[in-house]
């Protein structure tokens, strides 16, 4: 990755507090995003994944900051948010799809004219937002004639959903964050909305940050993928090497949790017991240490660096770490 | 729980304070110098300057209200201009009337409501809900005081049952609870109870037709629970909801009993207001607004932790 | 930005699709009870605005000689007296129609006040959030813990009487409640993904509020501030029934029944006229505004 990223996220960090007691004064913080670093290359795709809670979502809010990081830079085609890039030059730059498709269209504005609200809003007259309206509703597969007058509530999840990704196009951002975006949809309309997605990427030379609980879906679409758990990065890698050979055991949990049809994926490794820990007050070391197999001394201590673990590969994991003390350290990479 | 009321507690002071204050400045947005109904006409610039000096008119408000309030924190709520009585004593008295005649009133309405709700709510569109809607509706739409005018005529001018005003036989002021007194409760209660009757049946009705709506109800017929079980898990879940506008709907009576007392003659607080109202005895004014608004305060308080006790999810909150 | 008619310029009429103030007018058209009322409502309305020009006798004018005559009265000249005459000889049926002027006035205006006072404030506090929200709703929370009755009159017992100071202690009554029916709906409108996609599109707080908050909120405060017309009617006219309103001669209902209290024992009918009216404007606007509740579905 010699080439400058697209997007270069550094130390992002975001805790909401916890107000409690008698005076409403914060007594704890959900440590929701805790100092994660990547970056996402032009063109790509990169996925993110990891159980609900880890902190996908905001990481998402937090790119466009729809929610206001607590540390962190964001440098975006090699501008520094605040640093040469204004935040509403960055909105233009990158929009967002959201999970619950009704939710996140105005249900008092016709579609045409939810479409249309951000081009009017950086200046565009009535008529050409109107008509770029149109032309994007045509290329989400959706009649301008017929949907452009519609209300939210007379179109269906998938349709919606084609809409909320126009509404997002209307700008013409460069990176689109799809924030569990054909999650709620049916299989067979999810399947028609990733193709467009495909599509739209391939036309108009967008990048995406595609976050899903779905493994599926993310290998689908992913170049890379990134994997999170309470608010940390674990690994980050090609999708294929990653899926093939997960080096962080919370990886190869999540993927051998995967149903899958093939008999020479399934794997004999345990898979994920209970829930993750509260992320009010998340386990020392290692977070992942309380559900690890492997978890020694070393991992109730020591938090474990994001470190190179191969060709494009970042894995925190004490394991990978030959230093770190860890009986199992060096000869993971052996096993591969 | 007890964090809790410790919470809600600690939240009421501020409104409290706020509502002393509010009472406060009453007597400073009225037009006019206060000392005027005090003084002599004729009175001389010297006597004036003394009198406000007297009555502490000359410091900054600030400090006037942090006098006042002090004062009235130990039950001194001034002097009375007209009767030149102290008005915390004048305006117990009231408050010992008009609690007599809210409680009533509240019992007569809940229970009405209470009965015409659940059964409108349980048998929706029967004809006994239909009775009730409107029942209801007349409820919380009829001008009471006018109600109060229509059954006088009713029952004091045309039949001669009840007295038409007063709290007792000759016009006295002693209570006493037996049909020589209470027979003039009745047309005041009745009168007064028709708001809280259409408020709690309107609000139970909704709240009974919802919970019955609810897939617990399905899932608890699915295992085989008889009718009546059933009524009981809708009552307990109607409880704190119903408590809520129970409360709040006492505390819109002790203010509504201005207009019911005013047409009955009835000495509470209502009467008291309206001749301090007409006598210009702003002290009386503010020292009963005060007791009205810190009881209604404190009765909200009281409410709001009777239904987190009987509804946990609310603590949580 | 008028939202502009992009269905017209796009579709063939045949396909215009329906919008949401468009289904709430047909479902409100379909419900017979509130077009009853509003009816009747708009009668009273324009026998009160067309009130000079009715025909009717002067409401000012009195006559010692027939005081408290009974309904449909006929003096010796062949007037008749429709409704009979007050405490002071003056024809009940021209009072009680110039009185619905300003009985309807003090009902619907402070209403109305406190509708645009009390969503900006609610809408502010809302969106905005954190301390603003603090601020504004804990002031707002000390007027709310009076009951309305109370607070109108302590207001109006401390101003004195006259109609603007009823105005005004009527407009302070309703602004609090509706303040937090707004506040509340707002915090819930913009916890929705379609204000976080607005704020993505960069557009500012004034806009967003004026295309996405604005339109999802007054609704339903809206029709919360219908259903308080006919309390503001049946306070309005207790305040004068305590003489801290309207001020003799006017003509105003609840002055009316003030003054025509102790007719009770003499001409009972006549003397419970105005309250009447009172009860026929007030339950109207009960009933309207539930039909309004359940034709826009709003749940409060």
């Amino acid at each position: 990755m010699s080439a400058q990223p697209l997007l270069r996220v550094t130390g992002l960090r975001k805790f909401f507090p916890v107000r409690g007691g008698l005076l409403g004064r914060k007594v704890a913080d959900v440590q929701a995003v805790d100092g994660i670093s990547f970056e996402v290359a032009r063109g790509e795709t990169l996925g993110i994944v990891g159980e609900s809670g880890c902190g996908k979502s905001t990481t998402a809010r937090l790119l466009i900051r729809l929610v206001e990081p607590d540390a962190g830079e964001i440098v975006f085609d090699g501008l520094g948010l605040g640093d040469g890039l204004t935040l509403s030059e960055l909105r233009r730059q990158a929009q967002m799809v959201f999970q619950d498709s009704y939710a996140s269209l105005n249900p008092r504005l016709t579609v045409g004219d939810s479409i249309a609200f951000g081009p009017r809003v950086h200046g565009m007259k009535a008529a050409a937002a109107r008509a770029l309206a149109q032309d994007l509703l045509r290329r989400v597969g959706l009649d301008p004639a017929l949907f452009a007058g519609r209300y939210p509530h007379e179109l269906s999840g998938g349709q919606r959903q084609r809409v909320n990704i126009a509404r997002a196009l209307a700008l013409s951002p460069r990176l689109l964050i799809l924030d569990e975006a054909v999650s709620a949809l049916d299989k067979s309309v999810e399947a028609q909305v990733l193709n467009l997605l495909g599509d739209l990427k391939a036309e108009l030379g967008l990048t995406y940050v595609f976050i899903s609980h779905d493994l599926d879906v993310v290998r689908f679409m992913s170049d890379r993928v990134m994997v999170m758990y309470l608010g940390k990065v674990v690994e980050i890698g090609d999708v294929e090497a990653i899926y093939a050979d997960p080096r962080h055991p919370y990886t190869a949990a999540l993927l051998s949790a995967m149903p899958s049809t093939d008999p020479d994926r399934r794997t004999e490794e345990a898979p994920l017991a209970g829930d993750p820990p509260n992320p009010i007050d998340p386990p020392p070391g290692c977070r992942f240490h309380t559900r690890c197999p492997f978890a020694e001394e070393p991992c109730r201590r020591a938090e474990p660096g994001l470190n190179p673990a191969g060709d494009r590969r970042q894995v925190a994991c004490h394991v990978n770490d030959p230093s770190s003390g860890h009986s199992r350290a060096g000869r993971q990479g052996e096993a591969a | 729980m007890l964090l809790y009321i410790l919470k809600r507690v600690f939240y009421v002071v501020p409104v409290a304070l706020g509502v002393s204050l509010l009472c406060f400045l009453l007597v400073h947005i009225a037009p006019g110098d206060p000392l005027v109904s005090v003084l002599p006409a004729d009175a001389s610039q010297a006597l004036v300057e003394e009198m406000r000096k007297a009555y502490g008119f000359d410091r900054p408000l600030p400090v006037q209200f942090a006098i006042w309030l002090g004062r009235a924190l130990g039950g001194d709520l001034g002097t009375s201009i007209a009767s030149g009585r102290p008005v915390a004593g004048e305006v117990m008295k009231a408050v010992a009337n008009t609690f007599i005649l809210a409680m009533a009133a509240t019992l007569l309405g809940f229970l009405l409501g209470g009965v015409l709700g659940f059964v409108a709510g349980y048998f929706r569109d029967s004809w006994i809900d239909r009775v009730a809607t409107t029942l209801s509706i007349v409820g919380v739409s009829v001008p009471h005081y006018w109600l109060g005018m229509v059954l006088v005529i009713l029952f004091a001018v045309t039949l001669n049952w009840l007295p038409a005003s007063g709290a007792g036989p000759g016009g006295s002021s002693l209570w006493a609870w037996d049909w020589e007194h209470v027979r003039y409760l009745v047309l005041p209660a009745v009168t007064m109870s028709v708001i809280p009757m259409g408020i709690v049946t309107r609000t139970l009705r909704a709240l009974v037709g919802d919970i019955l709506g609810q897939e617990f109800v399905d899932a608890l017929r699915a295992k085989g629970m008889r009718d009546g079980a059933i009524f009981l898990h809708v009552v307990k879940n109607a409880a704190p909801t119903a408590l809520a506008v129970m409360g709040l709907q006492l505390g819109y009576l002790l203010g509504g009993s201005i207009l019911i007392e005013t047409v009955f003659s009835w000495p509470g607080t209502g009467f008291l207001l309206n001749a301090a109202i007409f006598q210009r005895d702003l002290p009386l004014l503010q020292g009963t607004i005060l007791v009205l608004g810190i009881f209604f305060v404190a009765l909200n308080l009281l409410v709001d932790v009777a239904q987190a006790a009987l509804d946990p999810r609310i603590r949580r909150g | 930005m008028a939202p502009p008619p992009a269905a017209a310029t796009i579709l063939p009429p045949a396909q215009r699709h329906r919008g949401y103030w468009a289904g709430v007018g047909r479902r409100l058209l379909r419900d017979r009870v509130a077009m009853a009322c509003a009816a009747v409502l708009l009668a009273i309305l324009l026998a009160a605005l067309l009130a000079p020009w009715l025909g009717l006798a002067d409401p000012y004018r009195g006559s010692i000689a027939r005081r408290l005559r009974p309904i449909g009265f006929t003096t010796p000249q062949g007037f008749t007296h429709w409704l009979g005459t007050d405490e002071q000889g003056r024809d009940m049926l021209a009072r009680l129609v110039h009185g619905a002027r300003l009985s309807l006035f003090l009902g619907v205006v402070p209403v109305v006040n406190a509708f645009v006072i009390g969503s900006a404030l609610g809408i502010l506090a809302g969106y905005a959030g954190g301390k603003v929200n603090m601020a504004i709703m804990r002031t707002i929370d000390v007027f709310y813990a009076f009951p309305s009755v109370l607070l109108a009159i302590a207001i109006s017992g401390a101003l004195g009487a006259g109609i603007s100071n009823s105005l005004l202690s009527l407009t302070i009554v309703f602004v609090p409640p509706i303040a937090r029916v707004a506040e509340s709906v707002t915090t819930s409108v913009r916890a929705l993904d379609f204000v976080d996609a607005a704020r993505a599109s960069g557009a500012g707080a004034f806009t967003i509020i004026r295309v996405h908050v604005l339109g999802n909120v007054l609704g339903p405060v809206f029709v919360y501030a219908t259903g308080l017309v006919s309390v503001a009617m049946i306070l309005a006219s207790g305040l004068s029934f305590l003489g801290l309103g309207t001020r003799p001669p006017e003509p105003e209902w609840g002055l009316m029944l003030n003054t025509l209290r102790t007719a009770i024992y003499s001409q009972p009918l006549v003397a419970a006229l105005p309250g009447a009216m009172i009860f026929v404007v007030s339950i109207c606007f009960n009933l309207l505004s539930d039909g309004l509740r359940s034709a826009m579905d709003v749940k409060l």
